[in-house]
């Protein structure tokens, strides 16, 4: 048999056999959220938005399914598999209007030491925030200077510089919302980001 | 005619425009090897080990014994199983404004995600999409399979 007709009857085989090109599985999310995707082709959409709703595409269309964790494993197992550690989150608290931790932050940062240790190839990412005392401009180098001495005393105790970034986000994305000038200590911190 | 001269000035406007993913970019970076894993840039293939970091355009392709976990910036977990090519075709985000976009190509195997910060800020401004479907997420972990042996 030549190459054409051999890949000829390989096609009539698989369209015999209903065959699946492609397929898409909505997992639960981690954190239990509720989460949707949409798929979309040249003649429309499915949305997936329940756990293990599916759809698969044969013969040119895709089609809604219910798929199921044994499903999921046998299929995907290997992909699964190889998922990265999810990104740890940390948040660490300032005393008013300054850069010095308060005593429970301090002791944490052991914590954050040892996290970034263990991880293979990690990244910080060091985030300032400020309360909304003073004004933006102010708030915006505050946090800036926060996330950096943050991100000295990790260098000092032993953290590559070269695998971290500080960013300061100011008052914009306060930890519990208040109007302009409250002295709200919840916000005065340094959010840490292990991935 | 007049189109090709659009699309090639469109083209054109992507790799010169501030702000936008170009080719080169730092995306993300490899934390999980296993088996056969190789990146290809600019036309040429290297062997992907654990610390690697992952730039915009990188074609990510495992062997039959491979699979690869990549964490993007914005802490979107990508991984791949055996017989894959994922293509980070386009990524930006700015740490301090949290703002972003991602494009990522399925071509062939299997791939699982677990968006991040781009998807649950702006989620209109990602997209998955295999050979045939554009995947839109609303904060979201799925998989997606492709088969065939597209290399392309």
């Amino acid at each position: 048999m030549n190459k054409a007709k051999l890949s000829l009857a390989l096609a009539g085989l698989l369209v015999l056999a209903g065959c699946t090109t492609e397929r898409v599985v909505l997992l639960p999310s981690a954190n239990g959220a509720s989460s949707a995707v949409v798929v979309r082709d040249a003649k429309g959409e499915v949305l997936l938005d329940k756990p293990y709703a599916a759809v698969k595409r044969s013969l040119d269309a895709n089609t809604g399914y219910q798929s199921s964790p044994d499903e999921v494993k046998a299929r995907f197992a290997g992909a699964l598999a190889a998922q990265p550690a999810r990104p740890a989150s940390y948040v660490l608290y300032f005393e008013a209007g300054g850069n010095v931790l308060t005593p429970e932050s301090q002791s944490a940062l052991t914590t954050i030491r040892q996290e970034i240790a263990e991880r293979a190839a990690s990244e910080v990412m060091v985030i300032g925030h400020t309360d909304r005392v003073g004004s933006v401009e102010d708030n915006d180098r505050l946090s800036q200077k926060r996330a950096e001495g943050l991100r000295d005393l990790l260098v000092e105790s032993g953290v590559p510089a070269e695998k971290m970034e500080a960013v300061g986000r100011g008052e914009r994305d306060p930890l519990v919302p208040t109007a302009d000038e409250v002295d709200e200590p919840k916000n005065r911190r340094v959010e840490i980001s292990v991935r | 005619m007049i189109k090709t001269h659009w699309a090639a000035l469109c083209v054109l406007a992507a790799t010169i425009a501030p702000g936008m993913a170009a080719a080169g970019d730092a995306a993300g970076m490899v934390k999980v090897v296993k088996g056969t894993v190789s990146i290809e840039r600019n036309g040429k293939r290297q062997t992907a080990g654990v610390g690697m970091p992952v730039e915009v355009a990188d074609r990510i392709r495992t062997g039959a014994d491979g699979s690869v976990g990549v964490t993007l910036r914005d802490n979107t977990l990508l991984s791949a199983g055996p017989n894959s090519l994922v293509v980070i075709e386009k990524f930006a985000f700015d740490n301090t404004t949290q703002d972003g976009h991602m494009s990522v190509g399925i071509r062939r195997g299997t791939l699982s995600v677990a968006s991040g910060k781009i998807a649950k800020r702006t989620p209109e401004s990602v997209d998955f999409h295999t050979p045939t479907s554009v995947l839109g997420v609303r904060g979201t972990e799925f998989v997606v399979e492709v088969a065939g042996d597209r290399d392309e």
